[in-house]
């Protein structure tokens, strides 16, 4: 993407250093001179956001860790101790766990912006499979993390989403028993969830990197979804996508601010300010909220599947629920194939954009069902709604790909700017001006 | 030529000494990273300490009225021990057997001492969920987490209603057999026996 570098060296010992480890040519390479598409939106500012958050967890949480015990006698103690009787203890860790939520607000943004935009679309399917990958990490950080305080909701927590493990037929008691080194959750799994709440989010520092190199490699895809075609089309990375990465940033750590000093608690749960007892369940055991629509998801199914006319059970409830709730993320990381448009950007896809808005409102109301009790009328929701979410993938996308009669494209990134430029309501030049339908 | 390349062992065709060494250099490094795995794994298990732990506990229940249920901790997981009362073993053992999810006979699901074969009822009615082979015991003894996903179920004590799941809303009859909600199976049985009239023991059979 980027060609030739363009790093000129100034100092004598920047050229010693050129000649031995060019450490500052790659990033001159990566984030100054590199070109970005001149139309990017505030919707691409998230990448950058994210790559912050990682950052900002990781700094947090290497303090916090200073003054946490990973034993279950201590550990909840600990927690408040570090909140009350250490010098800016309440705010590191609030920062911490305030930061989690807003991670996640940036992660669903960040994919709502590449599901709309056709972001996984050839020649990008790696990239987009890295990034699941490292929502993936991201859950399982935040899961093992939500543990560690060792309040009701922590341990009642890791006492649902262990039990996932055990609906693997044959062998699910074990593969559990060795999940927690124990017959329920206790000490030892305290203290493996700590040694990987550690070890994790350094492993999604390694996958970001690759994410940003497989990035690099094929280049931003912008709002018209046509590729970089001339120089015209792209602007120097520093200091135009710089400023802006930095002004939405500002915007985003000023709002997380105000919940880490105002309202830290808003996103919990007051039940995880009781140290867990194993003998009581909280009336209402609820997931952090960036995990309520798989937990809807899960609930979903509490009918056993069995051969048609026969009452041989093929998957009991308890696996269907685990498995339509893996399903629900595993699928995402077939959306390169599932959409079979030519067309990437949802701009020009009339049909799409209904589609996708369906989705987004039928993803959040799934995410209200996951925090309501699984009786009564929320349980056909929850039902109707996995129905919504599933369908968007298999059939729909796979559908419209074919049915859809998309709109007349732009030539180019230029030429799309320019039209926006002189005049908002520009008619748009069918025919000759349309890009070509490449399948790539 | 086969004939000279098996003669000399450098031949094209066949197993030469340098494909032996390739085989065995590969069997000796999977040897190797299977040793190294092995351990990695197996630290992962509920060590001895753990598993000690995990040894049968005995409890006196003789103050545990017909009636009444106590919550009793056995390898770190919560069991319910409950005294039934006679209403109770009639009211499971008449129970159509098509509400439950995943039928057992009362026989199964109840031990201890003081078996009384409830009257009539438990024979008589060929359909009712207490149709028997064996006896019917008078403690109802139970894991308190729920099959579907772990939760500690709510005493719920309404007739033949033993326990709602609070997180998922499954629900479990007096002796823990699984009636409605997510939940796949029965709550399931520790081993139990009673070493005398008043001793419970969990976690070893008679």
């Amino acid at each position: 993407m980027s060609g030739h570098s363009t790093y000129q060296p100034t100092s004598g010992f920047g050229k010693w250093m050129d000649a031995r480890l060019p450490m500052a040519r790659l990033m001159h390479d990566s984030f100054v001179s590199y070109p970005v598409p001149r139309n990017l939106n505030a919707f691409y500012t998230f990448g950058g956001i994210l790559m912050l958050m990682l950052v900002s967890q990781i700094i947090t949480g290497v303090v916090i860790a200073m003054h946490y015990t990973s034993d279950a006698s201590t550990a909840f103690e600990s927690v408040q101790l570090l909140r009350r009787d250490v010098s800016y203890g309440g705010l590191m860790q609030n920062w911490h766990a305030v930061g989690a939520s807003f991670f996640f607000i940036a992660v669903y943004l960040h994919i709502a912006r590449g599901m709309y935009y056709g972001s996984y679309k050839a020649p990008r399917e790696v990239l987009w499979i890295l990034g699941v990958i490292i929502y993936l990490l991201m859950m399982a950080t935040a899961f093992m993390g939500y543990v560690l305080p060792w309040g009701q909701m922590s341990y009642w927590g890791a006492q649902v989403i262990t039990n996932f493990f055990s609906a693997i037929p044959l062998v699910g008691d074990t593969v559990r028993e060795y999940l927690l080194g124990g017959y329920s959750v206790g000490n030892a799994t305290l203290n493996r969830f700590f040694s990987l709440h550690y070890l994790l989010p350094f492993m999604i520092a390694g996958i970001a990197i690759l994410h940003v190199w497989a990035l690099h490699v094929t280049g931003q895809t912008n709002p018209t979804g046509v590729e970089v075609k001339s120089k015209q089309d792209v602007i120097p990375f520093t200091p135009y996508a710089t400023i802006k990465d930095a002004m939405a940033l500002v915007i985003f750590f000023a709002v997380m601010a105000y919940f880490v000093f105002f309202l830290p608690d808003y996103l919990g749960h007051a039940d995880n300010y009781i140290e867990a007892n194993p003998l009581v369940t909280p009336a209402h055991i609820v997931p952090e909220w960036y995990f309520l629509p798989f937990y809807a998801v899960l609930r979903a199914i509490d009918f056993n599947i069995v051969i048609p006319f026969t009452d041989i059970v093929l998957i009991d409830s308890k696996l269907g629920g685990v498995l339509a709730m893996f399903g629900a993320i595993a699928i995402l990381f077939f959306l390169p194939w599932l959409d079979t448009s030519d067309v990437r950007s949802g701009n020009y896809r009339p049909l799409f954009r209904i589609a996708f808005a369906i989705f987004v409102i039928n993803a959040i109301f799934l995410g209200y069902l996951g925090s309501r009790p699984a009786e009564g009328i929320w349980v056909p929701l929850m039902k109707a709604s996995t129905l919504v979410y599933f369908a968007y993938f298999i059939p729909i996308l796979p559908l419209l790909g074919w049915i859809e009669k998309p709109l007349p494209r732009p030539a180019s990134i230029m030429d799309a700017v320019m039209e926006k430029s002189q005049d908002e309501g520009a008619a748009h030049i069918e025919g000759s001006a349309a890009e070509p339908n490449t399948k790539g | 030529m086969a004939e000279t390349s098996n003669i000399d062992g450098h031949g094209h065709d066949g197993e030469n000494r340098r494909d032996f060494l390739y085989l065995a250099t590969g069997a000796a490094g999977a040897v190797a990273v299977g040793g190294i795995i092995w351990p990695l794994v197996s630290q992962l298990a509920p060590n001895a300490r753990e598993e000690a732990a995990g040894a049968p506990v005995q409890l006196n229940v003789s103050a545990v009225e017909p009636g009444m249920v106590i919550t009793v901790v056995w390898r770190g997981g919560p069991y319910f021990v409950r005294h039934l009362t006679d209403e109770e073993l009639e009211l499971a053992a008449d129970a159509p057997e098509d509400i439950f999810r995943d039928f057992a006979p009362l026989a199964a699901r109840t031990g201890g001492p003081g078996v009384q074969p409830v009257d009539e009822t438990a024979t008589a009615d060929e359909n009712g969920a207490g149709a028997t082979g064996g006896k019917i015991g008078r403690w109802a003894v139970m894991s308190a987490n729920c099959t579907h996903l772990g939760c500690v179920p709510t005493e719920v004590d309404t007739g033949l209603d033993g326990w709602v799941c609070p997180c998922h809303g499954s629900k479990f009859d007096i002796t823990g057999r699984v009636t409605k909600g997510p939940a796949p199976t029965n709550l399931p049985l520790p081993p139990f026996n009673f070493a005398s009239e008043d001793i419970l023991v969990i976690g070893a059979d008679a």
